[in-house]
């Protein structure tokens, strides 16, 4: 028998993959023979750990040691200090999990772990999502054993729709009534699909758990077709995301070879199988109705609803389509109980949410929070707070669909009813965090920009919509906005929300509408004092030296590449505002603080 | 796949792939003095031999590790137990020989081996 006394967990998402984890794996590898350690110990391949921030990440065990942003010349060190010697290597160590000299604190008592809990991503930085093995370890596919062998179709869509389990790709739709409806709708031909098309700029949620637990994805789709008999899944995944398919055409793999997929599934005589639908990263193919034609192999355009998919989808026939953090809790409902998952959470909204944490914040990554949380926990305690001592001015929920959160709101509870009532949105769980220095009206001019590529242009609301509320926004920020303009904006926002076809145009407007309603001095600074108070717009501002702390040292008039700068050395200089470009290299060179932007 | 018994065989199995893996706070934890002093009289094949014999008996909640030079280079190699709240146990001049014991009697039994520790060596 192979004797393994320690495991060492190497980061293999796409985080850690960029910062060059494949080649930390080979040198440990290389290392590990040459000690004559390979037998003893064990290289394992994880997904994400969710401290992305400080990848690329190596978790050593028994010992728990947490090694963060580990080079490749690192390893020789660790392997003959911590694997041969046992001496762990302090230096290396996230610094948080460090005690004293020999000690280490358990990783789940840092900051950026305590208040998080790990249902949706359980596994993620646990296992090799590329071994099935693995998987069953930690109970899986026992929940779809336990279906098929002792459940009722009616009986599972019961135990979801106890669960409470909304759906996490931004409306939050109860997930079992979708499935009821399914379920109910006539036809011996029905489809399940998984929707892991994730568009929005700055979210990696779903990406992370195909790439951490793909299994679990396949599982919970083998349990969908079962509850409204369907016998054929799709994934549609964006070809964007070469890591999660790679690793979920291991696992679809796997996974026939031993009879989780395929006919006669644990004997019940219940046929299911999945095969990958490859997006080329359309925005709208993440609109259920776009997604499913472009499965049928149609250009990604949405339709019409009613008749929903419940009751006509993907080539005419009943359909659900969930999305990937959604089949991520199904497993671990039938495991543990529909009770246990609706302890979770608050009234409404039951269970956790995966967001990712990007923007101005310390530890940027991915976190998973119980709902109910508030903002200020997120950002504050898991987070660790906004860096470079800047203050927090609001945080934007929802990708280009959603809205931003003040500061002011900081304090609230995390759900899909509260988020709504303050003009955001859940959304698929982005959350990008701003400082200080960010211009609103920026912000959303550069979500509304990203819509307006992305808008499909079925639809008139949409396609001129949004097109003619870029360029209200871009006279903004060019200085050349109008008070009235303000008011117009937000009448072709109700226009645009109103009257499109699908949900990208119904909320395409949301960011415009979201800073208008809390940032309204921000666009009233742009438009009547053609001032930018964060200091962004280009148009609206100019640089100047502060005579009295210019100390003459000539270094920004060298580094100024249009030479508007000029002056007597050890004397004042001056900037030529007609010249500058306003490109910032003059400000990062001074060393007296002495240009300011006005 | 045929059943959730032999689902339940196979998870039993892999067990020992993952059980590694977990918080390691309430471990009875055996560490093994791997310093030069120790290698030199013979740690590794004691480390091993105990990772061997837990696998084995397939116990659970027990942590084999390391660490570096205890202090007492004359009584390599040396092994310490400590189980959750109690004192730690120091065993010296170790043999794979010795290991079977002090896992049957010390880390099943809750008993420690008196002969083999740094007290009955004075």
């Amino acid at each position: 028998m192979e004797m393994v006394r320690s495991h060492i967990l190497v980061c293999a998402g796409t985080g850690c993959t960029s910062s060059r984890s494949p080649e930390i794996l080979e040198a440990l590898e290389k290392e590990l023979a040459q000690q004559g350690l390979d037998k003893e110990v064990r290289v394992v391949k994880t997904g994400c750990f969710g401290l992305c921030a400080l990848g690329p990440i190596m978790v050593v065990y028994p010992e728990g040691a947490f090694y963060s942003m580990v080079t490749p010349d690192d390893v020789p060190e660790i392997v003959s200090e911590h694997i041969l010697k046992g001496r762990i290597v302090t230096r290396l160590l996230y610094q948080e999990t460090v005690v004293d000299d020999s000690t280490i604190k358990n990783l789940n008592h840092t900051k950026f772990y305590e208040k998080q809990l790990r249902v949706a991503l359980r596994n993620c930085g646990v296992i090799n999502p590329e071994k099935i093995e693995e998987y069953i370890a930690l109970d899986g596919y026992e929940a779809l054993g336990r279906v098929l062998t002792s459940m009722q179709p009616q009986e599972v869509i019961d135990v979801v729709k106890a669960s409470g389990l909304r759906g996490r790709g931004g409306a939050g739709f109860p997930t079992g009534m979708k499935w009821q409806f399914a379920m109910q709708s006539a036809g011996d031909i029905k489809y399940v699909c998984c929707n892991a098309d994730e568009g929005d700029p700055g979210a990696f949620m779903d990406r992370s758990v195909l790439e951490g637990d793909p299994h679990v994805v396949l599982e919970a789709m083998t349990i969908a077709g079962y509850a409204i008999g369907a016998h054929q899944g799709y994934i549609y995944v964006r070809a964007e995301y070469p890591i999660a398919i790679h690793r979920l055409e291991i696992a679809i793999a796997q996974a026939r070879e031993m009879g989780f997929l395929g006919e006669n599934i644990f004997e019940s005589g219940f046929d299911f199988d999945i095969e990958l639908r490859l997006g080329s990263g359309a925005f709208v193919c993440g609109e259920e109705t776009a997604l499913m034609t472009s499965i049928e192999g149609n250009r990604g355009e949405p339709r019409y609803r009613p008749p929903f998919p419940a009751v006509k989808g993907l080539f005419g026939k009943p359909t659900i389509l969930n999305n990937v953090e959604t089949y991520a809790n199904i497993p671990q409902i039938f495991i543990k109980g529909a009770e246990w998952f609706s302890s979770m959470g608050t009234e409404t909204s039951k269970g956790t949410k995966v967001f990712c944490l990007v923007g101005k914040i310390t530890n940027t990554g991915l976190v998973e929070i119980p709902m109910g949380t508030t903002l200020r926990e997120i950002i504050e305690e898991i987070g660790g707070g906004i860096p470079n001592g800047k203050k927090f001015k609001a945080a934007q929920t929802g990708g280009p669909s959603g809205g931003c959160i003040p500061a002011a709101l900081i304090d609230t509870h995390i759900d899909y009813e509260n988020l709504t009532a303050i003009g955001a949105m859940m959304g698929s769980g982005g959350l990008i965090v701003m400082d200080e220095d960010t211009c609103m009206v920026d912000i959303a001019r550069y979500f509304l920009d990203f819509t307006v590529d992305e808008s499909c242009g079925k639809c008139v609301p949409c396609r001129i919509g949004t097109k003619r509320l870029l360029e209200m926004l871009d006279k903004i920020v060019e200085g050349k906005g109008t008070v009235e303009m303000l008011d117009e904006m937000q009448e072709l926002c109700n226009h645009i929300k109103d009257n499109s076809l699908c949900a990208l145009g119904q909320t395409a407007p949301n960011p415009v509408l979201s800073t208008l309603r809390y940032f309204k001095d921000e666009y009233m600074a742009h438009v009547v004092d053609k001032k930018c108070p964060a200091g962004v717009c280009k148009d609206l501002l100019s640089y100047s030296i502060i005579a009295e702390k210019c100390k003459g040292c000539t270094a920004c008039a060298r580094v100024c590449p249009v030479g508007a700068i000029s002056g007597v050395v050890k004397e004042p200089h001056t900037i030529d505002t007609d010249k500058c470009i306003k490109c910032g290299a003059c400000i990062e060179k001074c060393k007296f603080d002495a240009i300011v932007k006005v | 796949m045929k059943s959730l018994a032999e689902l339940a065989k196979l998870r039993e199995q892999m067990q020992s792939e993952v059980n590694l893996r977990h918080d390691s706070a309430s471990d009875t934890r055996v560490v093994v003095g791997m310093a030069t002093c120790g290698i030199a009289a013979g740690a590794r094949p004691v480390l091993s031999a105990f990772v061997e014999e837990v696998s084995r008996r397939q116990l659970k909640n027990i942590m084999v590790t390391q660490t570096g030079c205890i202090g007492m280079c004359a009584l390599e190699p040396i092994v310490e137990v400590t189980a959750p709240g109690q004192d730690k146990i120091t065993y010296v001049k170790m043999t794979p020989e010795k290991v079977s014991k002090i896992v049957s009697d010390h880390l099943v039994n809750g008993i420690p081996v008196t002969e083999y520790t740094v007290g009955a060596q004075q």
